[in-house]
């Protein structure tokens, strides 16, 4: 297959599941609100469309047309990179996420002329198989919290810097939790594709080979995209909104995609590392794969329900102290085990 | 690929030019990881997908926010004061020492022989081949330089302690 048409349909397939991501985006935003809504015994909503269901339309209208208002004071360069960094960097660990293990034929006609579909993996459930994939997925996590860093120091005001300084520390010393409790896993897989962990997985998923890594996880997941129990830089008593205070429209809702973006991402990231990925029996890999997703993006929604906040010093007690230690003692089990049964 | 090789080094080159000759300490921050992703990029024209993946976390995700973090808490919102003028002695003396290093400079890029780079044997730079140096030939160099960072973590918690008290 010649280049530009090799390059044209990658770019069309990336499209798809973009687009694809974005309303699954739209829709957790009105699942959270209808499950918040229903374990507080109230309705969520349910005005526009039946059950609500033209909701995020609504919102993504009203927020459209609100006023983009930037403050005087900003440093107008970095206020409008820091949303765009924030949307970019929790969008892109997706691409080597495997959703699906082949979602079309090795070749197809058009107009009497084959197609080679192998060529790319175009036919694969996965825009790229990177061997390095893991690290891809943890150096896109890890530059997210520019966004919110460069958006509380550009907006110039007390509450957007304290708020930036905040989420900075809580994501840099979670990420080494988070990047530990999967070691376990890389050791039973043997490789860092996402491909092949999902493939290692046939027979037994990692859950149930790696439960304290996969709690650490999820913990630590949660520490990451900054959701209750650890949302504190938007606790509204002390913070007013954190890095967002000086936000509005689009820029806002560009903040708050990659909030949902990033709950998306790790739920996936946790289905593919633990719960066997697409795999499963009866049902196509493509339903799986969203069917577990959502399961960990119900579980975000429900933990968000039921904890009150943690205080800062708990936050870092925790994660320093607590699974840190413990995500090195998982790698220590992991070894020593399959140094005697491997 | 070889555009892109040239449109990186490119990019790595006048990034870390910027990173000298901003005046805020923060523009030099963000000009710096600019360059952290050029070579990194690099890296990766060089099939070397670890080293990029970690050049990113270790660099970009992890050393540079700490240095964000710094600058903002020192909160040096404000370009230093001008510098002064500097006297006519010193305009001389910089005139001088930019050409006599230009010159040896040049005189020693004239030597160099600019040949194509030969192929990197497969797999230099993937985790496989870095793990298996790191825990066989370099492991003592490797185990050292953990201690050694562990000892500056428990110097810097000392110091810092100390001054609490």
């Amino acid at each position: 297959m010649n280049m530009p048409l090799l390059i044209l349909l990658t770019a069309l397939k990336i499209t798809v599941i973009l687009v694809v991501f974005l309303t699954a985006i739209a829709y957790t935003v009105l699942m959270e609100r209808k499950v918040l809504g229903f374990i507080q015994l109230r309705y969520g909503p349910n005005r526009v469309g039946p059950w609500g269901l033209l909701q995020p339309l609504a919102d993504l209208v009203k927020l459209l047309f609100k006023e983009d208002f930037t403050p005087p004071m900003v440093n107008k360069v970095l206020f409008v990179m820091a949303p765009m960094i924030t949307a970019i960097t929790a969008f892109l660990p997706f691409a080597v996420i495997p959703f699906a293990s082949q979602i079309l034929p090795d070749t197809i006609t058009v107009y009497g002329q084959t197609l080679d579909l192998r060529a790319a993996g175009l036919n694969q459930g996965v825009i790229a198989d990177v061997n390095v994939g893991v690290l891809y997925v943890f150096a896109m996590s890890s530059l997210a919290v520019y966004g919110a860093v460069l958006g509380g120091w550009a907006s110039n005001s007390k509450y957007s810097l304290l708020g930036g300084l905040r989420l900075s520390a809580q994501m840099v010393s979670y990420e080494l939790a988070l990047g530990l409790s999967i070691i376990g896993v890389l050791m039973l897989a043997g490789s860092l594709s996402l491909v092949q962990i999902v493939e290692a997985q046939k027979k037994l998923w990692f859950i149930f080979l790696q439960p304290l890594g996969f709690i650490i996880f999820m913990i630590a997941a949660f520490a990451e995209c900054a959701r209750t129990p650890f949302d504190l830089i938007e606790c509204e008593n002390e913070l007013v909104a954190g890095y967002q205070t000086e936000y509005s429209s689009m820029k806002w809702a560009l903040f708050m995609l990659g909030e949902y973006c990033h709950i998306i991402v790790a739920s996936a990231l946790a289905t593919t590392l633990f719960l066997g990925g697409w795999q499963g029996p009866v049902l196509p890999p493509i339903v799986w794969f969203v069917l577990k997703t959502f399961i960990l993006v119900f579980v975000f929604i429900w933990v968000r329900g039921t904890y009150p906040r943690f205080r800062f010093d708990q936050l870092m007690y925790l994660g320093w102290k607590v699974l840190l230690p413990l995500a090195l003692l998982n790698i220590l089990l992991t070894g020593v085990v399959i140094l005697f049964l491997g | 690929m070889e555009y892109l090789f040239y449109t990186l080094a490119a990019v790595a080159l006048i990034s870390g030019a910027l990173v000298v000759f901003q005046t805020h300490p923060l523009r030099s921050a963000l000009w710096l990881i600019v360059n952290f992703f050029a070579v990194a990029g690099l890296y990766l024209l060089a099939h070397a997908e670890f080293i990029a993946a970690i050049q990113i976390i270790v660099y970009a995700g992890a050393i540079m926010v700490l240095f964000l973090f710094v600058i903002m808490l020192l909160n040096l919102r404000q370009p230093e004061e001008e510098l002064a003028r500097p006297r006519l002695g010193l305009k001389i003396a910089g005139i001088t020492l930019a050409v006599i290093s230009a010159v040896l400079l040049g005189m020693g890029f004239a030597k160099v022989v600019i040949k194509p780079v030969t192929e990197m044997p497969v797999g230099l730079g993937n985790t496989e081949s870095v793990a298996r140096l790191l825990f066989t030939d370099y492991l003592l160099p490797f185990e050292v330089t953990s201690v050694l960072l562990l000892v500056a973590i428990v110097g810097s918690v000392v110091l810092a302690k100390a001054k609490l008290r």
